[in-house]
């Protein structure tokens, strides 16, 4: 019982409380990169939430056997394998996605939340464990990548997944850099303040 | 002619932080204060340079030949950790000086996302040796320049009264989209 | 010392067989995609055909063949429409490097009497919401069924025929030139019997 808590608990800190993106402030560059439309954001969210879990495996079960002045490198070599995977399948079965998300796919190996977990979390603990934290960072991360895209879609081209709501051009500079830097700031802005005004009805 | 098209497209017109979003943990960390920014900006511009023709030279005479491209992730990564690591050994060794200058921002640059970028889009966009290290040269100083300009004035906004939830990164995060605008200025100056 | 060395040896021989188990199973999953991603890039390549020219029933992609342009700089794909073996049109894909950010690729459709049919965009990079307007109906609507002899393709201010995208002109212009290349390249070799 207790056992399940925790798990249910390692996957919800992911996903809210150590938000990769919004609270650690982790894998900045697709986050603003790839966000110009919810589908787009929802693609590299999944991929790299699948990086997330494999890696965080893999390396869970073979810590033990890896010398520790090598840790690193060994534990890059692994991250790159699997993005490898994921640039395969991709280009295979979505070739659409693939070509939008473009440069940011083989990025996903210096992404900071991937090797971040792989050194704090998945190279301490047990494989399942490892497995439900990177699923709930790939989750949490996905959540981000969804928001932030649906927003710059939203008041950038005024259609939802694609779907025009209004026959009209939006505010363009949503799409552009501009709109991804200042989206992201008044997000994480409104996450403190909700934040703040918890912490003042609570005391 | 066609260099200098290369240059200044990299540098205002397509800057790798602002426009294309590589780079953005350092450019958000490590900009508190304009003179380990500029620290930070040469170290890049020394292993980018580097690790481009390094990259560069293994996609043309292994990767190619092998008939091996998919493999083109886990080398560069590899190449660009090793490569990492040599630097910073051998500059310990050489000149003390720089080491003391860099040193410190050495093992940051394996995570930095402009390095492998850089390496990937010089094959994507087929370039020939040459155009590839000035891409490089270009993309390392519009890193340094964007980093530069924006340590400077959240050095001034550490002054400045702000709500408390805007504080820091909200309010970096506003003034970077500011920056942004202002390259977008640039825009078809080539 | 020796044991300093025995643990390098150590460490290297771990990295190895990381990196060799890695490739390996890439190598196999490479292998295993290998098929799905050719067939990919066929079916882009016969959609982006589609669109461009019309009521053919042959696979244009495997009669396909390649022509260099008339300065003798580059080489096109044509890809041949056919009906019952007689040719309808002729789909060319073209491209320009001189776009605002990265290469152009473009699909355009001629018949055979060399007016220009349709036009798709295959690959850009264009800045959303300017030069990216050039996939729009919009923008494509002013090449459809033009004849090259009688239309100059180089943007209005510059005494041509093309309404350029508001904000972005290097686009145009680039795109522009990429139709020009196309059809050049096909007259030329249409003057030379080519395309029969």
């Amino acid at each position: 019982m207790e056992q399940s808590i925790s798990l249910k608990d390692n996957f919800l800190k992911g996903v809210i409380k150590e938000n990769p993106v919004f609270v650690l402030l982790l894998g900045c560059c697709p986050t603003l990169g790839v966000t110009s439309s919810a589908v787009n954001g929802l693609g590299m969210g999944a991929a790299t939430a699948f990086v997330l879990v494999m890696s965080n495996l893999a390396i869970a079960l073979v810590k033990n056997v890896i010398p520790d002045k090598v840790r690193i490198p060994a534990f890059i070599v692994i991250i790159a394998a699997f993005v490898t995977v994921v640039q395969l399948l991709m280009a295979a079965y979505t070739p659409a996605l693939n070509e939008q998300l473009g440069l940011f796919i083989p990025l996903i190996v210096v992404n900071c939340i991937v090797l971040g977990r792989a050194e704090a979390f998945a190279s301490r603990n047990t494989a399942v464990a490892s497995m439900i934290d990177g699923l709930g960072m790939g989750v949490g991360f996905t959540f981000a990548l969804l928001l932030l895209g649906t927003i710059r879609e939203l008041l950038g081209s005024l259609s939802v997944f694609g779907y025009k709501l209004v026959d009209a051009d939006g505010i363009l500079i949503f799409v552009l850099a501009p709109g991804a830097f200042i989206t992201l700031g008044f997000i994480i802005a409104t996450m403190k303040w909700l934040k703040n005004r918890e912490n003042i009805k609570s005391h | 002619m066609q260099y200098l098209i290369i240059i200044i497209s990299t540098i205002f017109i397509n800057n790798i932080v602002l426009a294309k979003f590589l780079g953005i943990c350092p450019f958000l960390g490590v900009s508190k204060n304009t003179s380990t920014a500029v620290g930070m900006g040469a170290a890049v511009v020394f292993v980018m340079t580097l690790s481009t023709i390094m990259t560069y030279l293994v996609q043309h005479y292994i990767l190619l030949p092998l008939g091996i491209a998919y493999m083109q992730t886990v080398t560069y990564i590899l190449v660009i950790a090793f490569l990492v690591q040599v630097v910073e050994i051998i500059l310990k060794k050489v000149s003390p000086d720089l080491y003391q200058a860099l040193g410190v921002y050495l093992p940051l640059i394996t995570t930095n996302c402009t390095i492998l970028g850089v390496a990937i889009l010089v094959i994507q966009n087929n370039f020939n040796l040459l155009q590839s290290v000035v891409f490089a040269i270009g993309n390392s100083v519009g890193f340094t320049l964007a980093i530069a300009l924006f340590s400077s004035i959240r050095e001034q906004l550490d002054d400045a009264d702000l709500p408390e939830y805007m504080e820091g990164i909200p309010a970096a995060l506003i003034t970077a989209s500011i920056l942004s605008m202002a390259f977008m200025g640039f825009a078809g100056l080539v | 010392m020796a044991a300093a060395r025995s643990s390098f040896l150590n460490l290297l021989v771990t990295l190895t067989i990381v990196t060799l188990v890695a490739s390996l199973s890439l190598g196999y999953v490479y292998e295993w995609t290998k098929e799905p991603i050719a067939r990919a890039q066929m079916a882009k390549q016969l959609k982006a055909i589609e669109s461009v020219v019309s009521g053919y029933d042959n696979n244009p992609v495997l009669e396909s063949y390649r022509l260099p342009t008339p300065n003798g700089k580059d080489s096109l794909d044509f890809f041949p429409a056919k009906k019952k073996g007689e040719l309808i049109g002729v789909a060319v894909k073209t491209k320009s490097s001189k776009a605002y950010n990265g290469d152009i690729w473009l699909m355009v459709g001629f018949n055979v009497k060399g007016e220009i049919q349709n036009i798709f965009v295959i690959e850009h990079k264009e800045t959303p919401g300017l030069g990216s307007k050039m996939t729009t109906p919009k923008f494509l609507q002013q090449f459809m069924g033009r004849n090259l002899t009688t239309m100059k393709l180089t943007v209005k201010k510059e005494g041509g025929d093309v309404d350029a995208i508001t904000g972005a002109t290097i686009s145009t212009r680039a795109f522009s030139g990429a139709v020009q290349t196309a059809y050049e390249t096909f007259i030329n070799s249409a003057s030379h019997g080519a395309v029969n």
